[in-house]
């Protein structure tokens, strides 16, 4: 600040921000480009969205040289492969998106009955209309499973990941190893384990059996978000707390894992995400049942993936109906389980 | 401390330098018992894996023993109607086969997809848009394999097998995409697109993270040589995350190697190696046992714990890999 | 009066006196009413400076008060940090760098930066890395080892390193990895050289061998570097400008011979400061 009187401060201005004139021409492109491809794919009869693909991106790759030539090479390569990734990410996102609308418009259809969610399916069948019947046995033995699962597996993780980063004990190397490769143990292999153990051993499936073989799944994810998390832990809070002479257990117990508590939360939430619809490994151990059960040792028990992994193969009208309120409400599940994980992550940063 | 000075060329050996202290730290009980415990919990899994391993193998050991590498090595699965399985013959090989080719088919497709959409996110995304779009990614990769297989069924393969079709057309010269009957749904081709659906945002959000993870000093010193946006995409950010890629990409692997209800539902298994991708004819290791389970005998159950644990060697195979690569080629640092 | 590089000597002050002193003296860079935001924090505050060509001008004052901020301003670099904002002109050859019509990729290139960590590319070779900005902007050379050997002797490094080209950047010290990177720098040959605290990571020996370098380039460049460190500013630099934030924006408090500004500043912050009483 001078001693002059300044002139008023100008306004921030942004000379680098794309302006919509700047990308005037591109978009003149991608529709231009649209458009025509459009017209190739209707004269020439090439299928549906794939062929208009194939038609788009050499208009859009042409366009983009003839675009970017005055600019010199670097510009025009940068242009190109720019355009190219958008288009690589197009692709990579269309599925889900046409999944996402897909579960969403079509399993609206039998969720918007009520009794799809207060009704299960012990006297009703395939054929029946969507005003009878519903998933509450499929929800109560996932419901059932799931917690079997967590309560299994959060002491467990949190273990795992405690002896990883707090006690550091010699195998720790050889842990996070056998965690790491468990991630990869696929789902049917979880529930043969099971199955050649608990389900020949009490000679019936069970929803204990489903449980079990859910931990093994479900283990290596809480293990890993869990080590993950306590790494987080400054090593600051750790040397005070030992500098007040608390021995190692009363550091983690009372000063460690408080400050994490969220994350330990989030870890379980990510590890019951993971699980929730997974059909594989129940087709072995909790097998289906058309009725609500509530007792996890007394045989069969439904759960969300394998009723709609059932109504798939029965292939009625009706049957399909139910089997996308199905899927929507496992997707509904995902969500609601990454929103609060999302939200919950933020809390133990101060 | 008197040091002795020696003028000498001789590098002086200084004296009196006492021994080093070892330092014992003598915990108290209350930390055994916690150390204890948590290693008890930590080494389950350790347990948790073994066991794995060992219940398959003993359960299945019977058919090990009988039918040893042609196990592995020969495609005939017939299950016999006698209780000891005298007239019953199994093989996995087809199977394996299978399971490798989709797999890969999986890979190279989601690869190019995987890598384009994570720089997609990191670097081309308006910032307002990149947490939704990362949480959109996070989601897809938590999708239930029967929904992306209710889906396959009854929107995407359809496309699929025109797809096989149009390939065959242009380039049916090509062995691989070669057919014998003109029948192109649920083929191996259409599988390994569904899979690769599957994997692609695994792998994207393993390559997005480490993509985030480029020091911004080198992003930085690019774009400071007057470097354009791919430029610095190609000498820091590529490089940099390659390790992370090949991780997200084996993990991916991993996942379509053990993959179950999807291709179940997608593709026609048969009990012949098949090469011709695009024809309705393949393998695949869980969606075997997946179809033969119900129906199947005592002695056919411990045939498919054996290709339960086939599969298992190979996913740990291919898992513990990954993570060697990983540990080995981290980020490098400066 | 002149000199040490017998440049007529003029005070280096704001806007109008600026302006003239700019039809005798040639300008390497000028700045004019740059003011800063990030977000709604308003960093800089209207700050005009010319930079005569060939000539080392240091920028100095406290932390915080917005001498990186200006320096990434005047080759684009501040852009790059979401919600960033600024306001005024930076003019090379009379054009302003941040028109419309501008590339700013093609600004990086005549307007070259040093950063305060060396980072030389790590997946490269030395001379790789020399070469990259070359490679990057796709710039024709006449011989690639010519321009490698050229710009590590420039940079002081050569001798060091002329057996070990093909060794990784990583691979060196730390003084002789920003010396690489001063010659990574150098090859795509800029008219200015912008330098935010290169020093700062270095030991005494490189530091020293580093500003030898620096009075090399300035025969033949315009340099402008951020320094914390009062000697290096004293040893290095022909102008100084001295930034304050003051809890307000970062601001110019004073500019001008560097001799003047250490023993007869006019302003008595700029006196404290140089003389440490604070920062």
């Amino acid at each position: 600040m001078s001693d002059t009187a300044l002139a008023p401060t100008p306004a921030p201005i942004r000379p680098w921000k794309v302006t919509p004139r700047m990308v005037a021409p591109q978009l003149g492109l991608a529709f231009g480009g649209a458009v025509a491809a459009m017209a190739v794919v209707l004269a020439t009869g090439l299928a549906g969205f794939d062929g208009w693909l194939v038609v788009f991106v050499p208009i859009s790759i042409i366009g983009t040289l003839l675009l970017s030539r005055s600019k010199g090479a670097v510009a025009s390569v940068d242009a190109i492969v720019g355009n190219g990734i958008v288009t690589v990410a197009g692709i990579s996102f269309y599925p889900i998106v046409s999944l996402l609308w897909t579960v969403i418009s079509q399993g609206l259809d039998a969720l918007l009955n009520w009794n799809f969610v207060s009704s299960d399916m012990r006297i009703s069948g395939p054929d029946d209309e969507l005003n009878m019947g519903g998933a509450l046995h499929a929800l109560v033995g996932t419901l059932m499973m799931v917690s079997i699962a967590a309560v299994i597996t959060l002491p467990l993780g949190v273990l795992t990941a405690v002896y990883v980063t707090e006690v550091r004990g010699k195998l720790r190397t050889l842990v996070r190893f056998i965690i790491q490769s468990m991630s990869g143990v696929p789902s049917i292999v979880a529930g043969l384990f099971i199955y050649s153990t608990v389900v020949m051993g009490m000679n019936k499936f069970s929803g204990l059996a489903g449980g079990l073989a859910l931990a093994i799944l479900m283990l290596p994810t809480v293990a890993r978000t869990a080590e993950e998390v306590l790494k987080l832990v400054p090593d600051d809070l750790r040397s005070a707390s030992y500098a007040l002479g608390a021995p190692q257990w009363r550091t983690t117990l009372f000063v460690v894992l408080p400050t994490v508590r969220s994350g330990i939360v989030t870890s379980g939430i990510l590890g019951v995400a993971r699980i929730a619809g997974e059909t594989a490994p129940l087709l072995l151990t909790a097998s289906y049942f058309t009725a609500t059960t509530f007792s996890p040792t007394e045989g069969p028990v439904a759960s969300l993936p394998m009723f709609t992994f059932g109504l798939l193969q029965s292939g009625t009208e009706y049957s399909f109906a139910r089997a996308w309120a199905c899927s929507l409400l496992l997707l509904l599940a995902v969500f609601v389980l990454f929103t609060i994980a999302r939200a919950l992550s933020g809390r133990d940063k101060r | 401390m008197g040091a002795v000075v020696d003028s000498g060329s001789e590098r002086a050996v200084p004296l009196n330098v006492p021994a080093k202290r070892e330092i014992v730290a003598r915990s108290s009980r209350g930390d055994r018992i916690f150390r204890g415990i948590v290693s008890a919990g930590a080494l389950s899994s350790l347990v948790l894996l073994g066991l794995i391993a060992v219940f398959l193998i003993v359960r299945s050991g019977e058919i090990f023993g009988r039918f040893g590498l042609d196990f592995i090595f020969s495609s005939d699965w017939t299950a016999g109607a006698e209780a000891d399985g005298s007239d019953s013959t199994f093989g996995v090989w087809a199977m394996l086969i299978g399971t490798i080719i989709v797999s890969l088919i999986a890979v190279i497709v989601a690869l190019p997809l995987a890598v384009g959409a994570a720089l997609f996110i990191e670097f081309y995304l308006p910032e307002r848009l990149r947490s939704a779009v990362r949480m959109l990614v996070d989601i897809s990769a938590a999708v239930p394999s029967v929904v992306y297989g209710l889906w396959a069924v009854s929107i995407f393969s359809g496309a699929a097998s025109s797809w096989g079709e149009l390939l065959h057309k242009f380039a049916g010269w090509f062995p691989l995409f070669g057919v014998e009957n003109e029948q192109y749904d649920r083929s191996p081709f259409v599988a390994g697109l569904v899979l690769a659906i599957m994997i692609t945002p695994i792998i994207t959000s393993v390559s997005r993270e480490v993509f985030s993870r480029t020091p911004p000093d080198l992003v930085n010193a690019s774009y400071a040589l007057g470097g354009s946006r791919w430029g610095a995409i190609r000498n820091v950010v590529l490089p940099y995350g390659s390790s992370g890629v090949v991780g997200g990409t084996m993990l991916g692997l991993g996942r379509a190697l053990g993959e179950t209800v999807a291709v179940y539902l997608v593709l026609n298994l048969v009990f012949k190696p098949n090469f011709r991708i695009l024809e309705s004819q393949g393998g695949n290791v869980a969606s075997l046992i997946a179809t033969k389970f119900g129906e199947a005998s005592q002695y056919e159950i411990k045939a498919l714990l054996a290709a339960g644990f086939v599969l298992f060697v190979l996913t740990m195979v291919v898992n513990m890999a990954a993570t060697y690569i990983v540990q080995k080629k981290s980020p490098l640092e400066s | 009066m002149t000199d040490v590089k017998g440049h007529e000597v003029t005070k280096m002050v704001e806007t109008q006196e600026a302006v003239a002193v700019s039809s005798r003296q040639k300008a390497g860079l000028e700045a004019r009413g740059i003011h800063a935001w990030f977000d709604k924090h308003h960093a800089l505050e209207d700050v005009n400076l010319f930079f005569p060509e060939n000539t080392v001008t240091g920028l100095i004052g406290p932390s915080g008060c917005g001498k990186s901020t200006f320096l990434r301003i005047l080759n684009r670099m501040h852009e790059f940090i979401p919600k960033a904002a600024m306001a005024g002109e930076v003019l090379l050859h009379d054009g302003d760098i941040y028109d419309p019509s501008v590339n700013p990729a093609e600004i990086r290139l005549k307007i070259g930066m040093v950063f305060q960590k060396p980072n030389p590319f790590p997946a490269m070779t030395i001379a790789e890395n020399v070469v990259a900005g070359v490679k990057l902007a796709k710039l024709k050379v006449a011989s690639r080892d010519e321009v490698i050997e050229e710009c590590l002797t420039r940079a002081g490094l050569w001798k060091e390193v002329k057996d070990r080209l093909g060794a990784k950047g990583g691979s060196l010290s730390g003084g002789q990895q920003q010396r690489l990177c001063i010659a990574r720098a150098l090859a795509v040959n800029p008219e200015v050289l912008l330098m935010d605290e290169p020093c700062s990571a270095l030991d005494p020996g490189s530091t020293l061998r580093i500003e030898e370098t620096i009075g090399e380039l300035s025969k033949t460049m315009t340099i402008i570097i951020v320094t914390h460190n009062m000697q290096q500013a004293a040893r290095v630099s022909d102008y100084c400008a001295f930034f304050l934030a003051d809890g307000g924006p970062g601001h110019l408090v004073e500019s001008g011979l560097t001799s003047q500004m250490f023993t007869t500043p006019t302003d008595k912050r700029t006196e404290d400061y140089v003389q440490g009483r604070f920062g």
